[in-house]
C-alpha cells in the first residue's frame, strides 16, 4: 500500500458512474458523452461530439424549424375520445390523461403554420413521448386538416414523423387513419402542392406505411430507425440474424426508400431550398 | 386430432360422423334408419344454430382463419366467370400471396384482386400464408391502374394475417408499397368494392381496402393488429389474445356499428366453409348490387365521396 492510499480513503466504483441526474447535464444516447444541456440545446439537440441526434419533442421541433415570430399553432383543441372503452392493463382514458400530464400536449401531433426562411408552410410534428407517437383519430384529423389548409392556400406541407405506428387502443379506427391521411395527400399531389416527409427516430408501422413514405421528397434524420414491422417481430418470423444497420436511415437510403439524410442543423436550409425549386421561387 | 374442425365445432362434427355412419349401415341393411337419421339431422341443425348464435370475438377470429374457409380463388371460381390471372409487378417478381386478374361478373368485365392463402402445406408455403411482399401490393396497384384505364370496376378480397414481416420485404419497401396503394386507391377513377372474406390483418389488408363500398362476411374479422400481436404488446402475453380480440371490437357487427364498414353479408349456417358455393352465390348478388349502384355515379363524385368516406373516420372532441 503506497503512502497516498494510506492517506486518502478508498473510493469505490458505484457501477453507475455514467448516470447523471436530470438537470444541467445530459448523456448522449449514442456516445454516452456527458453534455452540458444548454450547449446541447444550442446545437439543436445534436451531440457536438458524435453528431448523434437526440430526441426532441414535437413542439421543440417546430420551434427549431420555423422562423421565430411566424409560428401559429393550429387545431390545438382536438382531443381523443375512447369509442371502444378500451382497457388493457390500464384504461385508454387513463393512459391519455397520464400522457397529457407528462407531455402537456393534448395528443401526439402538433401542427403549426408559419414560415421557413420566409416561405409560408404548414408543419406537423410528432411527439414520441405521447403514447409512443401513436396515430389515433386526433393525429389523423390534425394531419387531414393541415393538408386542407395547404390545399386551400397552396402552401407546402411538411411532416416530421416519430411514431411507433397506429394506436392499438383505437383499434380499426386507427388503421383507417392511414387511408384518411393518404387520401388527403392524394388531393394535395393532384393540386401540385408539395409535401415533404421527414422521418425521425423512430418511424414504424402504420405511420411509416402511410404519409411518412409519401413525400414528394422523403428525408430522414441520421441513424433514425425506419421500417414497417418491428425488429423483434421480424426476428421471430424469419429466425435469422438481421443484417447490420437494418432499418436505419442509412439502410433505407441505400435501398432507395428515401431521397436523402439531412442533419437537423441543416434541415431548414435544405427543405427551404428544395421547396423553393419545386415552387419555382427565385434563388 | 382432426385439424379441420375447431374446438367449438367438435360436437357438430361428432354428430355428423354419427349420421354418416348410420347412413353407411343403413345402406347395407334392411332396417330403415331414415327416421333416426332425419331426427339426428334436425338435432345437428339445432345444435349448430345454438353454437353459432353466440360466438365470442375470438371464436369468430378462429372461423375467419378456418383451414377449410373459402379463399379468394374459391370466390373467383364460384362468383365470377372467364377469369384470366395476370402475374407480376413488372419490376421484381410475381407474388403468389396476391392473385389478380380480369374476369366477368354476370357477364360484365371486371378486375379482381385478393390475398390468397394455401390449402395444403406446400401451397401454404408457396402462398406465404397469405402474407404479401411489397411486389404483391405493386402487382395489385398495376392491375388497379389498368382497370382504371379500361373502365373496369374493381373487386378486392381481403384475407391476410398482415403484410409479410421479413428482411427482404423491408429491403424492398413494404411501407412504401402499402402507403402507395392507399394513396393511389384514394384517387382511382373507377368503382372499388372491397370484401373482407377472412382475416383483415392491419395495413396489409387496408392496402387493397380503400374502397367505395366495404363488405364483411359474417364471420370475418378486421383489425389494426392481430389479437395475438395486440396481446403481446399491451398485455405482454400473447395468450391473452382472446381478451384482446374482445377489446379491439374486430367483428363485422361491431365495425358496422362504428361506421367503418358498410355491409355485412351473412354466412351459411355453421360458416362459409360449410357451403362455399352458397356463400359465393350470396356474395355475388351483393357485389352485383353494389357495383350497379356505383357504376352510375359520375367518376368525379365517386372519388370525392370516397375521400369523404375515409376523411370522416375517427372520433375526437374539439373544445372551443
Amino acid at each position: 500500500m503506497s503512502w497516498f492510499e494510506k492517506l486518502v480513503p478508498k473510493i469505490e466504483a458505484t457501477g453507475q458512474s455514467k448516470s447523471v441526474p436530470e438537470g444541467l447535464w445530459v448523456k448522449c444516447k449514442d456516445c454516452d458523452e456527458i453534455l452540458y444541456r444548454a450547449e446541447l440545446e444550442r446545437n439543436l439537440n445534436v451531440c457536438p461530439k458524435c453528431n448523434g441526434h437526440q430526441a426532441v419533442t414535437g413542439r421543440q421541433r417546430l420551434e427549431l424549424f420555423l422562423d421565430e415570430d411566424s409560428r401559429e399553432e393550429l387545431f390545438a383543441n382536438l382531443e381523443a375520445v375512447d369509442p371502444l372503452k378500451f382497457k388493457d392493463s390500464k384504461r385508454y382514458k387513463d393512459r391519455l390523461v397520464a400522457a397529457q400530464k407528462s407531455t402537456t400536449e393534448k395528443d401526439a401531433l402538433v401542427v403549426m403554420q408559419g414560415r421557413v426562411k420566409g416561405l409560408e408552410v404548414v408543419v406537423a410534428a410528432f411527439d414520441f413521448r405521447f403514447m409512443g407517437g401513436s396515430m389515433g383519430s386526433v393525429v389523423g384529423e390534425k394531419f387531414l386538416r393541415a393538408a386542407e389548409v395547404c390545399l386551400a392556400k397552396k402552401i407546402p406541407l411538411i411532416c416530421f414523423s416519430a411514431s411507433g405506428g397506429a394506436r392499438m387502443q383505437e383499434a380499426l379506427m386507427s388503421l383507417m387513419q392511414m387511408a384518411k391521411t393518404s387520401s388527403a395527400l392524394a388531393r394535395l399531389s393532384d393540386a401540385g402542392v408539395p409535401y415533404v416527409s421527414v422521418l425521425c427516430h423512430p418511424t414504424t408501422g402504420g405511420v411509416s406505411a402511410s404519409f411518412a413514405m409519401l413525400g414528394d421528397v422523403n428525408i430522414a434524420e441520421p441513424k433514425a430507425t425506419i421500417g414497417f414491422a418491428g425488429k423483434r417481430v421480424i426476428q421471430q418470423t424469419v429466425k435469422q440474424e438481421l443484417p447490420k444497420g437494418f432499418q436505419s436511415a442509412e439502410f433505407l437510403l441505400e435501398h432507395g426508400a428515401i431521397d436523402m439524410i439531412v442533419d437537423r442543423r441543416q434541415m431548414r436550409d435544405r427543405i427551404h431550398g428544395l421547396l423553393a425549386k419545386l415552387m419555382h421561387h427565385a434563388a | 386430432m382432426n385439424l379441420n374442425f375447431l374446438d367449438f365445432e367438435k360436437p357438430i362434427a361428432e354428430l355428423e360422423a354419427k349420421i354418416e355412419e348410420l347412413r353407411r349401415v343403413g345402406d347395407g341393411s334392411e332396417v330403415s334408419l331414415s327416421e333416426e337419421i332425419s331426427r339426428l339431422q334436425d338435432k345437428c341443425h339445432r345444435l349448430t344454430e345454438s353454437i353459432f348464435a353466440d360466438l365470442s370475438p375470438w371464436q369468430v377470429t378462429q372461423l375467419a382463419r378456418h383451414p377449410r374457409r373459402p379463399y379468394t380463388l374459391d370466390y373467383i371460381e364460384h362468383a365470377f366467370s372467364d377469369f384470366d390471372e395476370l402475374h407480376g409487378d413488372r419490376a421484381f417478381r410475381d407474388d403468389p400471396a396476391i392473385v389478380c386478374g380480369v374476369a366477368r361478373l354476370n357477364g360484365e368485365p371486371v378486375a379482381v384482386i385478393g390475398q390468397q392463402k394455401g390449402r395444403e402445406t406446400r401451397e401454404k408455403i408457396r402462398r406465404n400464408f397469405g402474407m404479401p411482399y411489397p411486389e404483391g401490393y405493386r402487382k395489385a396497384l398495376r392491375i388497379m391502374k389498368m382497370a382504371e384505364r379500361f373502365k373496369l370496376p374493381i373487386f378486392t378480397f381481403i384475407d391476410t394475417p398482415g403484410a409479410y414481416p421479413g428482411i427482404e420485404a423491408e429491403e424492398r419497401g413494404q411501407s412504401e408499397a402499402i402507403a402507395r396503394n392507399l394513396f393511389e386507391m384514394a384517387r382511382l377513377e373507377t368503382p372499388i368494392i372491397a370484401t373482407v372474406i377472412g382475416e383483415g390483418g392491419s395495413g396489409g389488408a387496408l392496402a387493397i381496402g380503400v374502397a367505395d363500398h366495404v363488405i364483411m362476411l359474417g364471420y370475418s374479422v378486421y383489425s389494426v393488429i392481430s389479437p395475438e400481436g395486440c396481446a403481446s404488446i399491451l398485455w405482454k402475453d400473447a395468450k391473452q389474445a382472446e381478451i384482446a380480440a374482445e377489446a379491439m371490437g374486430m367483428t363485422a357487427g361491431k365495425l358496422k356499428q362504428l361506421g367503418l364498414v358498410d355491409e355485412i353479408v351473412p354466412e351459411p349456417l355453421g360458416g362459409a366453409h360449410r357451403d362455399a358455393p352458397a356463400m359465393a352465390a350470396t356474395l355475388a348478388e351483393r357485389l352485383e348490387i353494389a357495383k350497379s349502384r356505383l357504376v352510375k355515379v359520375p367518376v368525379a363524385d365517386l372519388v370525392e365521396s370516397r375521400h369523404r368516406r375515409f376523411a370522416s373516420m375517427g372520433s375526437f372532441t374539439e373544445a372551443s
